[in-house]
């Protein structure tokens, strides 16, 4: 049996009403033609009742639009699955004494804007001393020892870097998601791993704007975290899985 | 001396906010202290970079069979022998005398080794000079005729009242980017930039011809600067406003990104002199003397830089470091000044990225612009908008993008670099820029004349914060005078990040010059520019 609470549309202002907004560009000139347009793509999304409530002439043969329809669809809430990461959050004294009494000894993280990535900010953010929204970085713990190799690093060099110094889990940022290049370059990272014969020797943990724990999994990574992540989250889960790894052992 | 229309405008300004005249005075003591320890340590080198300059300004184009820029084909064979001391102009202007070939031709033949530099007979120093100096000043003179053209151009079809409108395109492939470009010009864009491809600034040549792929943004090539530059030229013909070009003078090629844009009439260059060493971890040696000729350049070529001080606060705390900015802004107009840049072609550089959940975040904005505003009165400044609190929540960050452009009309800054509403989610779409170009034409318009109706009440929060800012700023400048730029430098003075004195990229091309070193170039601009020839 269905439960019908569960079987969902969108709202506007009834429920399950179906209504939605949305705004496109197509390179067509402005004009009736351009608004039929319009709505005959809408209708070919499987879009009802469309109504396109504003045009605008974007020049050089463009025009934008806003449209309200009715998206007639239901989505089952039983049926979604959604990976998480499932070890809990801490706070910054309980994840340095989780370290110091479960595993007795500091860890060690590497992490680095790969390929020709340079925008360190979420790096920055998450390993810098100061750290983000309030929340200490990793170089601030005094149960890890971080080592932040900053911009356009080759995979190469992350990985030997890692090698060095006996990490425990290597932080990958990547900012830059144009026309999929990260998802390349983040491949080709966890298959000179795999090759090398190291990949079980870490924890993989993926961070950037557009990065979803389901798209790092799906990369061979162990965990990934999107944007608005604070230090302690990445700390508490790599804590946990450092432990839970030795454990398994 | 200052002009009365000068005067008066300070006058004005100065019932806005009630600046400590002595402290701004005092700051800039501290700045030209500092440039002159700069200047002391970076005057007897010259770089790769430089010499390959003097070749593409004298006209050396082109690739090899390898796709390797002839110019630096030419100062690799020279820095081998460990010749370039002397500079690559008494070597290749020893060639042209000595075989008679024309420059491209020359270059050409000494890349394919069919003439040896080193095997020629060789001219005196005097000879060799004379001879360049009659070439680099007919090559000078076209730059001078480009920025003829420029004015004309500006007369004919004036550009839009200030705060000029700024966007950015950056597809990768040129021959988007002038499609986007063409409609954001006739939305009513002031400039445009081409952004560069994310791994430009390490790239130790400019890459060659148009280019159709790119990460980020699209390369900075001769090639793509004419093909924008005369795109731009169509629309303003057309729409009857001009449109200035902006591209990135900035990495390891910095000073060659200069000359092309000399040579193809760009308008605006970003140049700041310590961003690549705070955000590329370029050598400071190699960053100082390559900011210094690329700035001469720029400053003869009636370009109007950047600089990049926004920056700074996608790292560190906008609140807690405002000061580090002024401070920054400061040295980056003495070292600019003292390359021959006028204050109108400084467009210093700052943000409005301050946390926007913190109480009164608007007017600690507004006391940061109207300081710089004061400051600088008559530098065209380069105001950025908000990224770092942008989420992805596209409603949210139309709004922030409205009130920095509120702050900006009420602050009267120039160059306004419009945020996007999908700032933090992908480089922008056509409709993301048409709908921040018509922010911006809403605000501006609807409140074009609203700094004139402002004074800040004496004692007020505004006030205050910007006079805390500047007496943070005297006390830093006097920190960083002490000890000088490149330590404080190595101490993480700036952003939050250090960069010791003697690491980085491209120190390799940091070349000691010898006694009989010359460099044409140098001389003719400083000339004209009225500077001492270093």
């Amino acid at each position: 049996m269905l439960d019908k609470d569960n079987m969902i549309k969108a709202y506007g202002d009834t429920y399950n009403d179906g209504k939605i907004q949305l705004s496109f560009t197509l390179p067509v000139q402005k004009g009736v033609e351009a608004e039929e347009a319009a709505r005959v793509y809408c209708a070919k999304m499987g879009l009802k009742e469309v109504e396109v409530v504003d045009m605008k002439d974007l020049r050089e043969g463009f025009t934008f639009f806003v449209v309200y329809a009715i998206a007639d669809v239901f989505v089952n809430l039983d049926k979604i699955n959604v990976a998480k990461i499932e070890t809990e959050e801490m706070s910054y004294y309980e994840i340095n004494d989780y370290i110091k009494e479960k595993i007795g000894k500091p860890l060690t993280v590497v992490g680095a804007c790969t390929g020709s990535d340079a925008h360190t900010v979420g790096l920055d953010a998450i390993l810098n001393m100061k750290g983000y929204a309030g929340e200490y970085g990793l170089e601030r713990y005094p149960q890890f020892n971080t080592y932040n190799m900053g911009s356009q690093v080759p995979n190469e060099k992350l990985i030997e870097k890692a090698v060095k110094e006996k990490t425990d889990a290597i932080l990958v940022s990547q900012v830059v998601t144009q026309k999929n290049v990260h998802i390349k370059n983040l491949t080709e990272f966890v298959e000179i791993l795999e090759a090398e014969g190291l990949r079980d020797d870490f924890i993989l943990v993926l961070g950037g704007p557009r990065i979803s724990h389901e798209l790092a999994l799906e990369l061979g990574f162990d965990a990934g975290f999107g944007s608005g992540t604070k230090p302690n989250q990445v700390a508490s889960y790599i804590a946990q899985k450092v432990y839970q790894n030795i454990n398994n052992k | 001396m200052l002009s009365q229309r000068n005067i008066e405008r300070r006058s004005t300004l100065a019932l806005k906010l009630d600046l400590d005249q002595k402290l701004i005075d005092l700051c800039r003591n501290y700045t030209a202290d500092i440039a002159d320890d700069v200047e002391d340590k970076i005057a007897k080198n010259t770089t790769t970079s430089v010499e390959r300059t003097v070749l593409r300004l004298l006209g050396v184009d082109g690739v090899d069979e390898h796709g390797i820029p002839l110019s630096n084909v030419i100062v690799e064979k020279v820095q081998k022998e460990e010749e370039l001391n002397r500079g690559i102009s008494y070597w290749f202007g020893n060639a042209l005398l000595q075989t008679k070939l024309s420059v491209q031709k020359l270059a050409q033949a000494v890349a394919k080794d069919e003439v040896g530099l080193f095997k020629l007979p060789k001219a005196s120093n005097e000879e060799v000079y004379d001879y360049l100096l009659k070439l680099a000043r007919a090559k000078a003179d076209e730059i001078k005729d480009n920025v003829k053209i420029k004015k004309e151009m500006k007369k004919e079809h004036p550009p839009g009242p200030k705060p000029w409108l700024y966007v950015i395109v950056a597809t990768g492939n040129i021959y988007e980017d002038v499609k986007q470009a063409k409609a954001a010009a006739r939305e009513g864009a002031d400039i445009i930039a081409v952004i560069r491809s994310t791994a430009q600034s390490l790239l130790d040549y400019v890459p060659y011809g148009p280019t159709t792929e790119g990460f980020g943004g699209t390369y900075a090539t001769q090639a793509n600067f004419k093909i924008m530059r005369e795109a731009l030229d169509e629309v303003i013909k057309e729409e009857g406003h001009y449109v200035q070009l902006v591209n990135y003078c900035s990495g390891l090629a910095m000073p060659e990104i200069a000359a092309m844009g000399a040579i193809e009439r760009l308008d605006m260059m970003l140049n700041d002199a310590m961003y690549g060493i705070l955000f590329r971890d370029i050598n400071m040696k190699r960053t100082f003397v390559d900011q210094h000729f690329s700035r001469m350049i720029n400053a003869y070529a009636g370009v109007i830089i950047n600089t990049g001080e926004d920056n700074y606060l996608t790292t560190a705390d906008a609140v807690k470091e405002a000061h580090t900015v002024l401070a920054s802004q400061f040295i980056n107009e003495e070292l600019g000044l003292r390359t021959g840049l006028s204050k109108e072609q400084l467009g210093l550089g700052h943000a409005f990225e301050i946390n926007p959940e913190i109480e009164d975040s608007f007017l600690m904005e507004l006391a940061q612009a109207q300081m710089v505003r004061q400051i600088f009165p008559d530098s065209p400044l380069k105001y950025m908008p908000p990224t770092k609190y942008m989420n992805g929540d596209i409603f949210r960050g139309h709004l922030m993008d409205g009130m920095f452009n509120m702050a900006s009309i009420m602050t009267n800054q120039s160059i306004q670099l419009l945020g996007m509403l999908t700032e933090a989610i992908h480089t922008p779409f056509l409709q993301d820029r048409a709908l921040s170009i018509e922010n911006a034409k809403h605000v501006f318009n609807s409140a074009r004349n609203i700094s004139d109706e402002i004074q800040f009440k004496p004692d007020g929060k505004i006030q205050k914060r910007a006079n805390q800012v500047l007496e943070e700023t005297a006390e830093i400048l006097k920190d960083i005078a002490d000890k000088g730029l490149m330590k404080s430098l190595s101490e993480g003075i700036f952003a939050d990040i250090k960069r010791p004195m003697d690491g980085g990229k491209g120190s390799d091309g940091v070349i000691k010059k010898s006694p009989d070193y010359f460099n044409p170039f140098i001389d003719i601009f400083a000339e004209e520019l009225d500077l001492d020839a270093r």
